[in-house]
């Protein structure tokens, strides 16, 4: 079944030559599947990206009380947990045209805000930095010249010879052991590791740092949402009420929680300078091949919704500090506006995943869509339904649909936020990303690709802190004015709704553009459904032939040794997969006939 | 090769024998025991290699992970690095693919009957258990493999306790639980959405310490945890008994940092450590920041009705008084309500304790 053709996109796909499965994909969040063909010199001629589990959210969100919702769509994702419960509240708001006050607003941008620093950094350290740095290799290294390296990059303190030391030490003492753990089976000595062993153990320190701050940069959820993961959310405001002047105890938002949200934000500042963002350069550069690698459809169709309003209950974008658009077919000279109301722009296709349409039916909107799960391999399938060796590709594959924009394809995320705020030379957009590619020695255009999304998302998480510093001073010089209102309870009341009511709330994701629609009928959830950021990067392809982001963006790239993929988790860990986030399901009016199919979907 | 034992590790790592011991003593204290603990898992940890963890996820959306990576006390890497082996674990293990898998059969193989299976997330069985693939098959076949040589097996959270997110209705993808599918092994529960870091990690250090499963409560979760409601642990507890509720988001009462039951509070129905651990280094939990407890921690509590509506008609602590009398006692009635409330949960912390002694001899056997 050996088939060759270009994509509408122009990518050359060629299913010939050895075939590689990595399933499971693991240092991702939840399940997926990736398989490649390698032509004759091991280069990536062919992808396919399967996204391997299904959960059923929006299905269980039918018939709930629309305050509740955050809650249960909060679950959709632990790891960037905040996101659906924001893009929920803000769907439940716009239906239903509730306000809400300008502190609650600031509250919500450094709760999110926090989010992208948080799942930013575990992101380059926990979950891709194994990807570039060779743990055995650190457990060689000179103290002493790492050291020099250290005090070279960063004025940060933990830099001495005895540091590093004790730190080599600890790793020759588990790799002696036999027991190694989260090491085992690694791909340690690979000839795509390139770092020096001083390199390698200089990033695992600020690996195990990384691991130490992320616990603390939570902080500002806990103090205002409870806890971390899964801090709560309040429709019409924020939970927390502000109380700085007579007794509310430790229950309430006083001087001391707000001077705990500035040393968490300052700690986070720190790192991000001094540790994030040389250690996103220095890896840039030793790795600058990968600036010309993985770029995918980053180099043509890049999406982005936009974040966090300036403006309390303004989602325009003169509003937004993270601003949204389209840009298609790699003029990078035009951004289109987005509107998420709209229900021709962002609309979903099923030609390849595991759920069908009604009879007739090739793509709908989200505000109308329609799953209903149709498990079936295609007959070029190697294996069995319940053992699956390979995957046929041109019959259904995924648990993910497509969404689409306009048609295209597009590649979400920090990488795609990056480049449509160049485009629009958004605030000062253009200078910090002119001195990042600077920096790392670069062109633009050497940002689409796989190093290139790495370092925007550092880059975009030193930012972050920075804007959290402004809206913290923002607040408490509205509590200095006298404004401590964090909630508007005029329709909090279900007898105060209409009948029926719809309504979009998005947001940016730390992985990408986030969108929740919902209806309201008689006081509860009609219809509920989510498009989100792993749904666009991990699609399979759409019925005309373009391929998924992840797809196109391993085309052409080199395996070193083709039994261990670390060139496909390099790419495939640049985009930060969610995989919880990704499946989903949604039913229209007819939940019980989805339910009657469940056990017999499969073929 | 020959295996590092705990105090190796940590002597290697240039911990001296005083700090150590002041070690064993602090994780005694913290696991609530005697100071004569001490010396007992100062020699585990001398005699004993690392524990070898197999952590599997199902159907889940990674909180409990992130979870345990926050715990401060023990620390995530000291966990990680020092305590015990995390042979297999999906986010943050190096390998993946094929090699992945080998770690998987290797950790089986090397630790027969030793290891610990950790479990997050729970399992689809509609679509023949193809809703949730790994490795091209099944998850359930992971797990079953998994569960078949393990020591004992932790269910984290609650997807794998209880169903949570999953399997709420109308559970479209026919999900079990873990201990509705792990036979003739012990299983321990540590509910919560996602369970606090702390309560993890006490768990892990609990074992390596003791070498044995803690005890138990009659359902299976870590007693030491899961003994008391959230409510009478609570921060906001004086305000209940004084008669004084947040009425309104905002309002007067929630700027004096008023008791949250009658805006959907489910602390009076849920076992939890949240008010006396708290989160993220002991910083606030739910309550104390302002939201009512969602209750995250109990079976079905994603179909118990809105996470706004009061509370009815579930009994508290073993009375014929329910919360909502008291509340709905608001002025006249309130002190009495109240009074009763006291003192018939000292009555049910009595039996309590009485029930837990009983059971202490079967905890933790199937």
């Amino acid at each position: 079944m050996a088939y060759e053709y270009t994509t509408p996109q122009g990518f050359t796909v060629k299913d010939s030559g050895r075939r590689i499965v990595v399933d499971p994909i693991t240092r991702i969040e939840g399940h997926l599947r990736c398989e490649v063909n390698l032509d004759d010199n091991n280069v990536i001629t062919n992808a396919v990206s399967c996204g391997t589990m299904f959960r059923g959210i929006e299905l269980i969100l039918k018939d709930r009380d629309p305050r509740s919702a955050w809650a249960y769509a909060q679950r959709v994702c632990g790891v960037c947990t905040g996101s659906h419960a924001l893009a929920s509240i803000l769907a439940v708001e716009d239906a239903l045209r509730i306000e809400i006050p300008e502190n609650a607003s600031l509250i919500r941008n450094l709760m999110h805000l926090c989010l992208w620093f948080h799942d930013h950094l575990v992101h380059f350290y926990q979950l891709a930095g194994l990807d570039w740095i060779d743990v055995v290799s650190a457990a060689g290294a000179d103290p002493a010249a790492t050291s020099a390296l250290a005090r070279k990059l960063s004025p940060w303190p933990s830099s001495s010879p005895g540091y590093f030391s004790d730190l080599r030490a600890r790793i020759n003492a588990i790799l002696k052991s036999g027991q190694l753990g989260i090491f085992a089976h690694g791909y340690w000595g690979n000839p795509a590791y390139r770092l020096s062993a001083e390199a390698n153990l200089l990033f695992f320190a600020h690996y195990l740092e990384a691991l130490d701050l992320q616990r603390n940069a939570v902080k500002i959820h806990t103090v205002f949402g409870g806890k971390n993961p899964h801090p709560n959310w309040l429709v019409g405001g924020v939970p927390a009420a502000i109380n700085v002047n007579s007794p509310g105890g430790e229950q309430v938002i006083n001087m001391e929680r707000l001077e705990l949200v500035r040393s968490v934000i300052g700690k986070c500042q720190e790192f991000a300078r001094q540790v994030l963002l040389p250690d996103a350069v220095a890896l840039a550069r030793n790795y600058r091949d990968w600036c010309h690698l993985g770029g995918g459809l980053s180099g043509q169709c890049v999406l982005a919704y936009g974040a966090f309003p300036d403006i309390a209950n303004d989602y325009t974008q003169a509003s937004l500090l993270a601003p949204g658009g389209a840009i298609i077919d790699g003029n990078f000279h035009e951004v289109h506006p987005v509107d998420v109301h709209d229900p021709e722009q962002v609309q979903e296709v099923v030609a390849h995943a595991w759920y069908r349409y009604p009879a007739g039916v090739a793509s709908l909107p989200p505000a109308t869509g329609v799953t209903d799960p149709f498990y079936r391999l295609g007959p070029a399938t190697v294996g069995t339904d319940t053992d699956i060796r390979q995957l046929d590709e041109q019959a259904r594959y995924s648990w993910i649909k497509t969404p689409r924009w306009r048609g295209h394809m597009m590649e979400v995320g920090p990488l795609a936020r990056l480049l449509i705020a160049y485009s629009l030379k958004h605030g000062d957009t253009v200078a910090r990303v002119d001195e990042l590619t600077a920096r790392i020695g670069i062109p633009h255009d050497g940002l689409k690709s796989t190093m290139g999304r790495i370092v925007a998302r550092c880059h975009e998480a030193a930012w972050a802190m920075d804007q959290a510093e402004i809206f913290l001073n923002r607040l408490i010089a509205n509590i200095k004015n006298g404004d401590t209102a964090t909630a508007n309870v005029k329709n909090w009341d279900p007898d105060t709704w209409p009948a029926r009511a719809a309504g979009a709330g998005f947001t940016e994701a730390p992985r990408g553009a986030l969108g929740h629609w919902l209806e309201i009928a008689d006081k509860k959830i009609a219809n509920y459904q989510c498009v989100v950021p792993t749904t666009w990067n991990a699609a399979p392809r759409s019925g005309d032939g373009q391929l998924g982001p992840y797809e196109a963006s391993l085309l052409g790239t080199r395996m070193e040794i083709p039994e261990q993929p670390l060139e496909i988790l390099r790419t495939i860990h640049s985009f930060d997969p969610c995989m919880a986030c990704a499946t989903h399901v949604l039913d229209q009016g007819g939940h019980e006939l989805a339910v009657a199919r469940l056990d017999e979907c499969r073929g | 090769m020959s295996r590092e034992t705990h105090y190796e590790v940590l002597a290697r790592n240039g911990v001296s024998r005083r700090d150590f011991l002041r070690f064993c003593a602090m994780t005694a204290a913290w696991l609530g025991l005697a100071p004569a603990a001490a010396p007992e898992i100062a020699r585990a940890l001398e005699t004993r290699p690392r524990l070898p963890v197999i952590w599997i996820e199902g159907l889940s959306c990674t909180c409990c992970t992130e979870s345990f990576i926050r715990s401060s006390h023990p620390l995530a890497s000291d966990i990680i690095l020092n305590m015990i082996s995390l042979d297999y674990n999906d986010t943050l293990m190096a390998a993946a693919g094929a090699q992945a898998e080998e770690a998987f059969e290797e950790a089986i193989a090397k630790n027969r009957g030793n290891y610990i299976l950790a479990v997050e997330g729970n399992v689809p069985m509609g679509c023949d258990g193809m809703y949730c693939i790994d490795g091209g098959r099944p998850f359930l076949r992971k797990l079953l493999q998994g569960a078949e040589h393990a020591r004992a097996v932790v269910a984290w959270g609650t997807c794998a306790s209880w169903g949570c997110i999953q399997a709420a209705r109308p559970n479209p993808t026919s999900v079990k639980t873990v201990p509705d599918l792990v036979r003739g092994k012990p299983v321990i529960r540590i509910p919560g959405c996602p369970p606090l870091p702390e309560v993890m990690s006490a768990l892990v250090a609990f074992m390596v310490s003791f070498d044995r499963l803690p005890e138990l409560d009659s359902q299976k979760r870590f007693a030491a945890f899961y003994g008391q409601h959230v409510h009478d642990q609570c921060v906001r507890r004086a305000h209940f008994d004084a008669g004084e509720f947040v009425e309104a988001w905002d309002d007067e009462g929630a700027r004096k940092g008023y008791c949250l039951y009658k805006m959907g509070c489910r602390g009076p129905t849920t076992f939890n450590a949240c008010p006396v651990t708290r989160w993220n280094d002991g910083v606030s939990y739910p309550i104390q920041a302002g939201h009512p407890c969602l209750g995250c921690s109990e079976q079905g509590f994603f179909d118990q009705g809105s996470f706004y509506s009061r509370i009815r008609d579930i009994p508290l602590l073993n009375t014929m008084t329910t919360a909502e009398k008291v509340a709905a006692g608001v002025g006249g009635a309130v002190a009495a309500g109240v009074a009763a409330h006291a003192a018939a949960s000292a009555v049910f912390h009595l039996r309590e304790k009485s029930r837990r002694m009983c059971d202490e001899n079967s905890a933790g056997e199937e």
